[in-house]
């Protein structure tokens, strides 16, 4: 029974992991909170079921709900953020609620307000280790979503345009003299984070083989949860505390009762807040290392 | 005041700037021939760091015009300027935390191909930056570096590696805002001795100084601003005995 929730808590902290890597990859370089992560994230999960609905594989439905989310983030920033770029943070903020409401409006409009559920038998074969039931989707959305944040990392890390991306998350003036576009690497960072949350949104969409269009408000709260209990200057808090995160969600409706389950991740969030403000991970002063 | 150099790399002509009610540059004109070391002098507040940040295109001046390499570049975007081949380095260091010696000097390169390369790992992307990279870290004698954290090293390892990473930019002018500041004698010397070897392969060199003997010894050319206009040009010598210069800094230090 514990094996069997840990893997549960494992499967939608793997979601939350997704979703506030996204949120921190867009924090993390520019300092602003899109709002509409929620909203990507809700988008990528109907594009996915649009596109498994027509008969294509789940390989598509991924592809298509990260590209699509990734587009709609390249729409984000270049009307919500770019132009407000030297406008008081809470300026972009509050464009990204718009565009929150807007894309709800949109999707509501498209495929209607009541859940969607794929036809049942699709994603619901099961294997058996022992005493514990695993779905094969949970193991795909666990393998996905190890394989995005590994490569996530590899390119921040490794590459040209993860360096790029780290030296504009630190200084940006300086990153600009050092020939560095930072209009362009803003851009990337929006549509990387686009479509990390349209992945995270295809992934929990066909596990639950059910989505609503008002999903992304309650996941991208609590991502943005996981984000601050993990501390919003480092994207590596996430990885740890997402799955931590999706642990205690799952335990506690199994040992406490459902309506517990939100009382947990905020209580966190509001304990991390008193406590450890910049976080598990997160550097106190600016010498840390946000992206 | 001399005539402009004739070929020269860079050119300001009559570059203004004020910040609020301080006129930081005052109708400033000034060339840097190609690979000719050149001196910024001035007391402090005279505008120098000014004049960089206008080149450099950090601020738009308010009047006048930027000329690199027979293009325009008064208007041009920083990272534009920096890709058409001016790097700097800054007054107060400003490295990256995250990044190791090795990787400052790979950032501010231009990476060439198509951008999925830039998204390459390592050296499959670009191996002639990594060779480049490879190269500064010789130059610089920083090779047993390369893998620390960069802030992390003393002073004048890190002024090196700030150094390092503007070469590895490419550039054709090279922007020095107070190169041997907190250095000692003969940290100034091999400094003034690696500026020859860079010049000597046909880099330009404009540089902020206030140490005077370092200035005096190394540069070809040499301007003095004072609260923000230009009070004097010419060779080192000239300067020396120049009694605008002499004047302008008499009671905050000796000139020479």
């Amino acid at each position: 029974m514990l094996l069997q929730q840990l893997v549960n808590g494992l499967t939608l902290g793997a979601v939350y992991t997704l979703v506030a890597l996204s949120f921190s990859l867009v924090m993390g370089l520019l300092a602003i909170l899109n709002i509409a992560i929620g909203e990507l994230f809700m988008l990528g999960g109907y594009l996915g079921f649009a596109v498994i609905a027509a008969h294509f594989p789940l390989a598509a439905a991924l592809l298509i709900g990260m590209g699509g989310a990734a587009l709609v983030a390249l729409v984000i920033d270049k009307i919500g953020y770019e132009p407000l770029r030297q406008a008081p943070p809470i300026t972009p903020l509050l464009s990204t609620i718009g565009f929150s409401i807007i894309l709800q409006n949109v999707v509501t409009n498209v495929w209607g307000s009541d859940p969607l559920q794929l036809p049942s038998g699709l994603f619901d074969r099961r294997v058996h280790i022992g005493s514990v039931q695993i779905g094969v989707m949970q193991l795909v959305v666990i393998g996905v979503t190890v394989v995005l944040v590994a490569s996530v990392a590899l390119l921040i890390q490794k590459t040209a345009v993860g360096r790029a991306l780290r030296a504009v998350s630190e200084n940006r003036e300086v990153a600009r003299l050092l020939g560095v576009s930072a209009d362009r690497i803003t851009l990337f960072a929006f549509m990387l984070s686009g479509a990390l949350a349209g992945a995270a949104g295809v992934l929990i969409s066909l596990h639950y083989a059910a989505i609503t269009p008002y999903i992304g408000v309650d996941t991208g709260l609590k991502a943005i949860a996981v984000m601050v209990i993990g501390g919003t200057t480092s994207v590596w808090g996430a990885l740890i505390v997402g799955p931590l995160i999706g642990i205690a969600e799952v335990m506690t409706i199994a040992f406490g009762g459902s309506q517990m389950r939100d009382f947990v991740v905020y209580g966190l969030m509001i304990v991390t807040l008193l406590l450890r403000p910049q976080g598990l991970l997160g550097a106190r002063s600016d010498s840390g290392q946000p992206v | 005041m001399t005539a402009m150099p004739p070929k020269a790399i860079l050119r300001l002509d009559g570059v203004s700037k004020s910040f609020g009610g301080v006129r930081a540059l005052r109708d400033v004109s000034i060339g840097v021939a190609q690979d000719r070391i050149v001196g910024v002098i001035g007391p402090n507040g005279a505008g120098k760091t000014t004049l960089f940040n206008v080149i450099t295109g950090a601020h738009r001046p308010d009047a006048g015009d930027v000329t690199f390499a027979n293009r325009p570049i008064t208007r041009w975007p920083a990272y534009r300027i920096v890709r058409a081949g001016v790097a700097r380095t800054f007054q107060n260091i400003r490295l990256f935390g995250s990044m190791t010696v090795w990787e400052h000097l790979i950032v501010s390169q231009r990476h060439g191909g198509s951008p999925l390369r830039k998204m390459l790992p390592g050296r499959f992307a670009d191996r002639e930056a990594w060779g480049r990279a490879e190269d500064a870290l010789t130059f610089f004698g920083l090779e047993k570096y390369r893998t620390a954290l960069a802030r992390t090293l003393p002073y004048g390892i890190q002024r090196k590696v700030e150094m390092a990473r503007a070469l590895t930019a490419g550039p054709k002018l090279l922007l020095l805002d107070e190169p041997v500041a907190g250095m000692n004698r003969d940290e100034a010397d091999d400094l003034r001795a690696l500026l020859l070897r860079l010049s000597a392969r046909g880099l330009s060199i404009l540089l902020i100084e206030h140490d005077m003997a370092f200035v005096m010894n190394l540069c070809h050319e040499l301007y003095v601003l004072d609260f923000g206009a230009l009070i004097a040009a010419g060779p080192p010598s000239e300067i020396r005995t120049n009694p605008a210069v002499l004047d302008a800094y008499l009671g905050s230090e000796t000139a020479c």
